[in-house]
């Protein structure tokens, strides 16, 4: 696939727009849209109107009353979601959230600014669902629901990655992830879903991960990484699976065992993890901490999640740990213990090293893994050596979720600060709560949407790319598993030269254990850093 | 250009039915009595019953946008306003949305650069528009109590004199009758001079700032220029408050455009993105607490839904958990 | 819901702010008669006609102070023909409106609440000789 180069991509338009947004159009290009969902994973989760098609396809075989579904779809989310209804009333169009868009930013498409991707759902709502609208139609900004409003519905509402930052700049909050999340489950239900999203919620649903990895897969993949880790640093540790009785259950995304970069992250946990001696245990059955049901529907989120506290209370366990990702954490603060609580068979989670009670999670019972270490550090229960990462020069990517939705900023740069030496923040407007997205969010990210995500990841790599320039950054850590994965093909392509890694594999690099053997390379296998080569 | 040519004229045109009106004594009862009761029922009216269709659709989830640090870890300083964890944190979180726009006060712009180099810098104009037609419009509301009350309660001549500080002129000229006249025409020409912001601009958001614009100005006009009685005024409107309506003795057509334009706003208000006026108060991302893991949110909704179990999950992997030496419930 | 409660309440609050007029005025009786300023016993005509100095009282003022003050005219010559001396104590105060600042200008300024610039620089001899007393 010919692909089009930066040089190309950065001559993007702002200028003025020839045409009326209400018209809806639309153009399926190559490159700036996702393929639909294939009829086997609807069927598997029981979701309506599984056929063959494609978004280019002329026809996309609607049910033969798909109008109806929808506005009734739209009448009952009304009343459901005080968020939606709010915000498809109120907005003042005051154009501050235009380019604050990683995809308007990238792309120049108008529809991307965050108020005209949800105009494009508010017209609808004017049409049917007001006074004015049904009075004066396109005077009042409203228009009809036409199968090409579907189409671009389709193609808008999969070109936005539900990062929130458009809702920080909004003065009423207006969040056009709600209203994403709302299109997209009204596009669910007529049959318009895309595969990228689905196929891991169908996996997710059946195995109890998005890459479909069977339990005795599951166990392949720990005990290669035990093995992997005996190697590195001369120590076994133990990482069991499905063990009943366990003070913790500790959950991490899937690609944490099966991708890269995000295996060394998974090395640096059980490093981790075994030096200060905590009782825990994996699951196969919730061995995946991320939700494409966010992507999908409320009623997705809250099937896939409930793994998550019904293996707790299986096993037995006190309290739960997570791992680095970053739709997931949105998922567990913000969603878990609403749908799926409460929580009342497990205990306020308490570090076993530390003695510090996690007031703020005595609830949902559930700690990210970056507040537990900072814990760590800041009792000094850890030897660390952060010279062991001076190959590194690192800047942090705050991921969307973990900073709109958590508000986790320091506990990341915390930890940073204290494993390795040469750290550089990023311009102040591209980080903490302002950070972009890289572009590949919300499922977004697949191969045949690499022009789009490309785009929308430019503003996030402009800004790797100054202080790559600036201060030598050569490592981009970041907490999401989505980051991890989509961020180094980005980089690749706009700022070659930056790896990405998690905030754990630093840890895991900087750690120094009790009894290990001196480290020859860091957790990459590739050689110790620079500084320990030259004082040898 | 055609939407704001087409709100433009409607503005004017109510302007004018109104001044030419007010000639035609057989009129008068429309304009100066059935105008107003209408207009203002229609508001108080309009404005419960969307408010009242906006709190009867709950808040299933607790979704707030934070905007800083969380509090978590003791020794870890959270942000008490951007990332409120408690109920007065929210309310001052809350507060200074409404008073002072904070989020709007983030608002940057962003430029693109050879290079590339993408820039986003601070952009407050936005903000210091909005804020200075807001406040110009609460204080010029708070003004206007002097006509609709008798005696005239202390905080409205408190605001007159305030207002009227440099004692320039006489009628002595009020700063916010200049600053929203300017704070209007800024917003106004934003819509014209931003192709981004021109390209999202519908009828109703030039209508509503033409409408507003077309009081200032009559009300501006009537108070250094034409000087209308203000004795009279305040008679006819107190006949109105106490549903004794007496018409004006000499009725300015300047006036009842004022007037009608007025009447227009209050109609029109609860059926525009003008509620956004009550809206603010109610948006989740702003009004919750980032206090999710600590306190449980209820969704008065939450229905049970299908999952797979974990006996369901054991049942189809067996054989593969067993030859993985994996514990099973059911050997 | 518990925070149904709350907004209800807003509203409410919000609607008996907006109707504030209307029923703060019917419970205190006010009437739409108007202000009662004393007018003058024995002078019939003003320097200008009534509806003219209704609205544009200021105006005039301003003009005279302009013609005594920058370019040294005491002068007016009224519509009528009549002459006046352009002074606010001497003449609107002395010869016609001895009721006074407090019972003239200030009954319908304190009624619409106009401020009233002046009392900035002139001085009410009436009410400081008074409290002197």
């Amino acid at each position: 696939m010919s692909q089009p180069k930066p040089e190309q991509l950065v001559q993007i338009q702002y200028g003025p727009q020839p045409r009326d947004w209400m018209d809806p159009a639309v153009e399926f290009r190559k490159g700036t849209f996702c393929y639909s969902a294939l009829a086997k994973n609807l069927n598997y989760l029981g979701l309506p109107n599984a056929r063959d098609w494609q978004p280019f396809d002329e026809d996309w075989k609607l049910p033969p009353d798909w109008k109806r579904i929808i506005l009734d779809g739209m009448k009952e989310r009304l009343e459901k979601f005080r968020s939606f209804r709010l915000f498809m009333d109120i907005c003042v169009r005051c154009g501050a959230c235009a380019d604050k868009c990683h995809f308007f930013l990238g792309s120049g498409d108008p529809k991307n600014m965050p108020v005209l991707r949800a105009e494009l759902m508010r017209s609808v709502y004017r049409r049917y669902f007001t006074l004015a609208g049904r009075l004066l139609g396109r005077l009042a900004g409203a228009r009809d629901l036409t199968e090409d409003v579907i189409k671009e519905w389709f193609y808008y509402f999969y070109q936005c990655t539900e990062c929130r930052r458009c809702s920080v700049f909004c003065p009423y909050g207006i969040d056009t992830a709600e209203i994403t999340m709302i299109g997209r489950e009204l596009l669910n239900l007529i049959g318009c879903n895309i595969n990228w999203v689905l196929e891991p919620a169908a996996n997710c649903f059946r195995t109890g991960n998005h890459l479909g990895v069977q339990p005795h897969g599951f166990k392949d993949s720990v005990d290669f990484a035990v093995d992997e880790l005996e190697e590195l640093t001369g120590i076994r540790v133990d990482a069991s699976i499905n063990r009943k009785g366990a003070e913790v259950l500790f959950i991490v995304p899937s690609a944490d065992y099966f991708g890269t970069p995000h295996y060394y992250t998974f090395l640096g946990y059980l490093a981790l993890l075994h030096e200060i001696g905590l009782d825990y245990t994996f699951s196969a059955f919730a061995s995946e901490g991320g939700n494409f049901g966010l992507f999908n529907s409320h009623e997705m989120i809250k099937r896939l999640n409930a793994k998550v506290y019904a293996e707790a209370r299986r096993l037995g366990v006190k309290w739960i740990l997570g791992g680095e990702c970053g739709h997931m954490w949105r998922v567990l603060h913000q969603y878990m213990d609403t749908m799926n609580g409460p929580a009342d068979f497990l205990e306020v989670p308490v570090s076993p090293v530390t003695g510090t009670r996690f007031e703020h999670a005595r609830s949902t019972k559930m700690v990210h893994i970056c507040e537990f270490t900072a814990d760590l550090i800041h009792n000094g229960k850890l030897r660390l050596d952060p010279s062991r990462n001076d190959h590194w020069t690192v800047t942090f990517h705050d991921s969307c979720n973990p900073a709109r939705a958590m508000g986790l900023l320091e506990e990341p740069r915390y930890i940073l600060r204290s494993v390795c030496n040469r750290f550089h923040e990023m311009p102040e407007n591209t980080i903490r709560e302002q950070t972009f997205c890289c572009g590949s969010g919300s499922g977004l990210g697949t191969d045949e949407n690499f022009e789009m995500r490309m785009r929308g990841g430019l503003p996030r790599a402009n800004a790797v790319k100054y202080v790559h320039q600036r201060h030598g950054v050569n490592l981009l850590a970041c907490i999401c598993a989505i980051d991890k994965a989509t961020l180094p093909p980005l980089l690749e392509y706009w700022v070659p030269g930056v790896e990405v890694a998690g905030v754990h594999e630093l840890v895991g690099n900087a750690l120094v254990m009790r009894g290990e053997r001196p480290r020859l390379t860091d957790l990459r296998g590739e050689p110790a850093t620079q500084a320990e080569a030259v004082h040898a | 250009m055609k939407t704001s040519l087409s709100a433009l004229s409607l503005v004017l045109a109510i302007a004018l039915a109104a001044a030419a009106a007010s000639r035609f004594v057989w009129l008068l009862p429309l304009l100066a009595v059935a105008l107003p009761y209408g207009t203002l029922a229609i508001f108080l009216a309009g404005l419960s019953w969307r408010v009242v269709c906006w709190s009867r659709s709950p808040v299933p989830f607790r979704i707030p946008t934070v905007c800083g640090q969380q509090k978590s870890l003791a020794w870890i300083k959270s942000a008490r306003l951007e990332s409120p964890h408690s109920t007065p944190g929210v309310v001052a979180r809350m507060a200074l949305e409404i008073l002072l726009f904070r989020s709007l006060f983030r608002n940057t712009r962003s430029r693109l650069e050879d290079g590339p180099r993408l820039i986003q810098r601070e952009a407050k104009w936005l903000w210091l528009g909005a804020l200075a037609f807001h406040w110009s419009l609460l204080i010029i509301l708070l003004r206007h109590l002097r006509f609709f009350v008798e005696p005239v309660p202390k905080v409205a001549v408190l605001l007159e004199n305030l207002d009227g500080f440099f004692r320039i002129g006489a009628p002595v000229l009020l700063v916010t009758d200049v600053v929203v006249l300017a704070a209007l025409l800024y917003l106004l020409q934003r819509r014209f001079r931003d192709p981004q912001v021109r390209f999202i601009s519908l009828f109703t958001d030039y209508f509503a700032l033409l409408l507003l614009l077309g009081i200032a100005a009559t009300g501006v006009w009537m108070r250094y220029f034409a000087r209308v009685d203000a004795v009279a005024v305040k008679q006819f409107v107190l006949s109105l408050t106490i549903f004794a309506p007496a018409l004006p003795k000499n009725p300015g057509p300047l006036f009842f455009a004022h007037f009608a334009l007025a009447g227009t706003l209050a109609a029109y208000l609860p059926f525009s993105k003008l509620m956004h006026m009550g809206g603010v108060f109610l948006s989740p991302t702003r009004n919750l607490a980032n206090n999710n893991r600590r306190k449980r949110h209820i969704n008065p909704w939450n229905y049970p839904v299908k999952v797979h179990t974990y006996e369901e999950w054991e049942a189809e992997f067996r054989d593969k958990l067993e030859a993985a030496g994996l514990p099973v419930e059911r050997p | 819901m518990r925070d149904r409660a709350i907004i209800w309440s807003g509203l409410a609050m919000f609607l008996l702010f907006a109707t504030f007029p209307f029923w703060h005025n019917l419970s205190a009786a006010v009437t739409s008669k108007g202000p009662n300023p004393v007018l003058p016993a024995n002078a019939r005509q003003c320097v200008a006609p009534v509806e003219y100095m209704k609205t544009s009282h200021m105006t005039l003022l301003l003009d005279w102070r302009e013609q005594v003050v920058r370019q040294g005219r005491r002068e007016f010559t009224a519509f009528n023909g009549q002459r006046y001396n352009m002074s606010l104590t001497s003449t609107c105060l002395e010869q016609c409106h001895s009721s006074g600042k407090a019972q003239f200008c200030d009954r319908c300024h304190d009624y619409a609440a106009a401020s009233v610039p002046c009392w900035d620089c002139h001085v009410d001899f009436k009410s400081t000789l008074r409290s002197a007393k």
